[in-house]
């Protein structure tokens, strides 16, 4: 029978089967020091171990400052959940890479860096951007911290098999459209819960077209649709991608992973639960401009009036959220002003989105009363933009560059936004709240809040005048 | 985990859509490395006036505006909520704050997946109901004071005060966990047998899958 590539992930990692709920074979276990500390203490008060130690990785990226490591963490709370995943680490004999490491950063971007995400892998850690390792053809997905500690002592995970959908981006994507304003437009499509129950595989030639960071941005916004793993079929640019990185299999390894990993793609008659398609031949750069993802519009469009949708439901989420970020029905989005720049996370904080902000502000100022930091996404990250120069375009435009981790996406450390400030963000939530009390976030590509950081308020980044 | 079998008990509701877990429970509460004491940040930011960021729970002043502090639903047990509840971020602290607070039942016509995972772990029991049953709970809860619901999980069914008994579905191995507060880590011990026999079948059939440091 002709099956997916979800279908053939899942089925190659069920180890027993019973009234529809699968034991899950996980083959990847990432770990962070937020969702990580109750799991290990559960661990040990059981008297359990960790099964499968060396396929567990352990990385602190919430809590860490983005300034001068060398004086620590000034939080003490902070300070002691870094210190426990170390001590955890450690004491069940967990690869780690501490926060001193070169290679530390956010654990959605180092572990596709250090060749420990593969293809046909399942991937879980407790964190919900997870979703991201899906661009590596793998089924990765998010997790609570009671099943973080059901993994860690069993190695599985009791699990109902998914629904699974298609979104078909259809239509080749205008110049300077990027898969942050895929990513946004199919939120906006199917809105932030509709792909509740659902992994998304991501089809079409756009999508092919994509580098793994691209991919990666798509499917790290999966779980904005509600989605709770988002994929893509392997092919030679992801092998490309992990071929000689550190964890990566080598040699005789390599040619039977890869042989393995062809054979993963979809069958041509497969069929999904669902299928959507959403065409981008059309797409502007996009902005959200409510509380929810799914609440986005084209920096050509304006700020909807509420009373324009007929859904109930909608029509009061669309009230709520203009109240709480302050806008008026029917602004243009290009003339909203913005005084924050967020560039980072794991959405975009990969050094092809670096590249692509430094590009957009090269030459230019960051604008009057504007703030904007960059946050590399990892340590090497960080050192690759070093070493192409780019960190010296961003100070010179007048942008901080910081030290890799999470920073200001969930501000658990002290990247945060004050009351009422206005940030354009590459992260991935604009949530109440998430960047920083009454903080109001819009959503964008690198490429747009470079523009916005330079022009003070949102602009096409493919027409900014002067340079 | 404490089993669930049913419940009697006031419902509070909360009438908006996409309730996202940095909601339920925002940041500054997730540096906390226990599983307990979280209720009082439940909805921190907006059931406090002024809630400071620094996660300060002391000497703040409960926002009447805001629902959970209407004296009619103080004691509740059953959450009324909308759409894609507890869509977002996959901290389980988000149960944690709603079991400490007292919660041990939502209903909602949907709920995001992790979350729904999350609180089956942890004795809570998400109930969903079709769009127009919420709607009508909604508006019982609205126009009579003192509304309570009785869920029983083995009969699956919420009944209303009336009598009127709505049915609902919920997974059979998670029915089970639930009404026996089962410890699913202990379960899963026991199947290590099969677990030992699909890693040995793996390392030969996917070898390349150890990794190469």
């Amino acid at each position: 029978m002709a099956r997916t590539i979800i279908d053939k992930i899942w089925d190659d990692h069920v180890v027993t089967e019973e009234k529809g709920t699968a034991l899950l074979y996980i083959d990847r276990h990432l770990v962070h020091e937020v969702t990580s500390p109750q799991a290990f203490e559960g661990l040990r008060m059981a008297g359990r171990k960790v099964r499968r130690p060396e396929l567990t990785f352990a990385v602190p990226d919430h809590n860490v400052p983005t300034t001068d490591r060398s004086l620590g963490i000034s939080d003490p709370v902070s300070a002691l959940q870094v210190d426990t995943l170390d001590r955890n680490a450690r004491e069940f004999g967990v690869t780690h890479f501490s926060m001193n490491d070169h290679r530390q950063g956010i654990v959605h971007v180092i572990a596709p860096e250090q060749g420990i995400t593969l293809p046909g892998q399942t991937i879980v850690c407790g964190d919900s951007h997870t979703a991201t390792h899906g661009a590596f053809g793998s089924l990765a997905f998010g997790i609570g911290t009671s099943e973080v500690e059901h993994v860690l002592a069993t190695q599985t995970l009791p699990q109902s098999r998914p629904r699974t959908m298609e979104v078909r981006i259809e239509g080749r994507a205008p110049q300077g459209i990027t898969p942050k304003d895929l990513i946004l437009a199919v939120i906006g499509q199917i809105g932030a819960a509709g792909g509740t129950g659902y992994v998304i595989e991501f089809t079409g030639e756009a999508v092919r077209a994509l580098s793994m960071e691209g991919r990666m941005t798509l499917c790290n916004m999966a779980i904005e649709a509600g989605a709770r793993a988002g994929l893509v079929a392997p092919d030679s640019i992801t092998f490309d991608y992990i071929k000689g990185r550190p964890y990566a299999p080598k040699g005789e390894l390599w040619e039977k992973a890869v042989d393995f990993w062809k054979s993963l793609p979809s069958d041509p008659q497969a069929t999904y639960d669902r299928t959507v398609t959403v065409d981008i031949s059309s797409l502007a750069p996009q902005v959200t401009w409510g509380t929810n993802p799914g609440q986005v519009a084209g920096i050509d469009g304006r700020v909807p009036d509420p009373e324009s949708f007929s859904d109930p439901v909608v029509r009061d989420s669309a009230r709520k959220a203009l109240a709480y970020m302050d806008l008026v029905p029917g602004t243009p989005i290009a003339e909203i002003p913005v005084t924050r720049i967020f560039i980072g996370s794991c959405t975009n904080g990969r050094i092809e989105d670096l590249r692509a902000a430094a590009k957009v502000v090269k030459g230019r100022k960051v604008a009057s009363g504007v703030s904007a930091m960059v946050v590399p996404g990892s340590g090497l990250v960080r050192a690759q933009a070093e070493e192409e120069g780019l960190h010296t375009v961003f100070i010179e435009a007048g942008l901080e560059w910081r030290e890799p981790g999470c920073s200001m996406c969930l501000g658990m450390n002290p990247d945060q936004l004050a009351p009422f400030e206005r940030c354009a963000s590459t992260s991935n939530r604009n949530f109440e709240g998430r960047q920083g009390k009454n903080g109001r976030t819009h959503l964008v590509s690198p490429e747009m809040a470079a523009a916005a950081a330079v022009t003070g308020h949102f602009a096409d980044h493919r027409t900014l005048s002067g340079s | 985990m404490d089993a669930f079998v049913t419940l009697d008990a006031l419902v509070a509701p909360l009438d908006r859509a996409n309730v996202d877990t940095d909601a339920i429970i925002p940041k500054q509460f997730l540096k906390t490395i226990r599983r307990t004491g979280l209720g009082v940040a439940l909805f921190y930011d907006w059931r406090y006036k002024d809630a400071p960021s620094d996660g300060r729970t002391e000497g703040l002043t409960a926002d009447p505006s805001f629902v959970l502090n209407d004296p009619r639903y103080a004691g509740a047990k059953i959450l009324l909520a909308r759409e894609n509840f507890g869509c977002g971020s996959s901290r389980e602290h988000a149960p944690w704050a709603l079991l400490d607070y007292g919660f041990r039942a939502i209903i909602a016509p949907s709920f995001a997946d992790i979350f729904y995972n999350n609180c089956f772990k942890n004795g809570i029991l998400p109930v969903v109901l079709l769009p127009d049953q919420i709607e009508r709970l909604f508006s019982e809860v609205a126009g009579t004071p003192g509304t309570r619901l009785l869920i029983d999980l083995s009969a699956q069914t919420v009944v209303l005060s009336s009598k009127e008994t709505f049915p609902f579905t919920v997974d059979p191995v998670r029915k089970t966990h639930l009404l026996e507060g089962l410890d699913e880590i202990g379960l899963a011990e026991k199947k290590a047998p099969l677990i030992d026999a699909y890693e040995k079948n793996r390392r030969e059939r996917a070898p390349w899958l150890t990794p190469a440091v």
